[in-house]
């Protein structure tokens, strides 16, 4: 059950990737992308992270796809005719050759390692989400504080960016 | 049980996907769509080695990966706006220019 519902989802997944990639119209590519992403959010769910697969279907697919969607039809792109690179052969190549060897590796590689301090049992006892919120904010606090700092810089130089020059600007620009 | 290399596999082909789709692609926004497939092809991994080493860590990492994706995205889109008002062009291959 659990190895054929790991099947649906990674199947899935690299299929929409693939049409992320290789679709011609964006809002297609889009589409495709939030199939990836819900399920990623599935594959998620299947390693004991169900707080994450939340967050990755309200954020990712609700806030980050969506924001990509509303720029696509704001910017009202006609599907350009040539929409691939030119030198798609050697690139394709290079990128072949370079996940073949990535897969060999991985495969080959065993998976050792020091076991930490959160066994499935122990964490499902209380909920995975409180177990992330302890660690969040007990061992990862300062980590927190800077992705609030970060977010608060991002949405500050996005809309400086974006925001249309008005007359007053040029003004005290020139002046 | 799924073994741990079939995640990291996964996880390694969606990397690749993503990895040819911000080279081949010429449209910027479908540059950082495929940004964002590799940002998840890494969620993946670091949320099933957190899973199979028994380790919170992982998944707070994803956590913060998933912020800054955030945050790439909104940046990344606002100077898609700037260049799109500029120059009417949201080809990677034909915005070449810092300054004109």
């Amino acid at each position: 059950m659990v190895l054929a519902f790991f099947a649906y989802c990674s199947l899935v997944s690299i299929v929409a990737g693939f049409l992320t990639v290789a679709l011609k119209n964006p809002v297609h590519c889009g589409i495709a992308l939030l199939t990836l992403l819900l399920h990623v959010a599935g594959l998620f769910v299947l390693l004991n992270a169900e707080f994450l697969a939340m967050v990755q279907i309200i954020v990712y697919a609700g806030a980050i796809l969506v924001l990509y969607l509303f720029v696509l039809m704001l910017l009202n792109l006609k599907t350009d005719e040539r929409y691939l690179h030119s030198k798609l052969a050697l690139i394709l190549f290079a990128a072949v050759a370079i996940c073949g060897e990535l897969l060999l590796l991985i495969v080959g590689s065993p998976f050792g390692g020091l076991k930490g301090d959160a066994p499935t049992e122990v964490v499902l006892k209380d909920g995975v989400s409180y177990a992330v919120g302890i660690k969040i904010f007990s061992d990862y606090l300062l980590q927190f504080e800077i992705i609030g700092v970060f977010l608060t810089g991002a949405i500050v130089g996005a809309i400086v960016l974006a925001k249309t020059p008005t007359s007053a600007d040029t003004d005290s620009r020139e002046g | 049980m799924v073994p741990l290399s079939a995640y990291v596999a996964l996880s390694a082909v969606l990397f690749a996907t993503g990895l040819i789709g911000v080279l081949i692609r010429r449209n910027f926004i479908i540059v950082l769509m495929a940004v964002e497939i590799m940002l998840n092809a890494a969620n993946i991994n670091l949320v099933a080695f957190s899973h199979y080493l028994q380790s919170m860590t992982g998944q707070i990492v994803a956590l913060f990966v998933i912020a800054i994706a955030g945050g790439e995205a909104a940046v990344g889109l606002a100077i898609i706006i700037v260049v799109f008002r500029g120059k009417i062009s949201t080809n990677v291959d034909e915005v070449n220019l810092l300054k004109w």
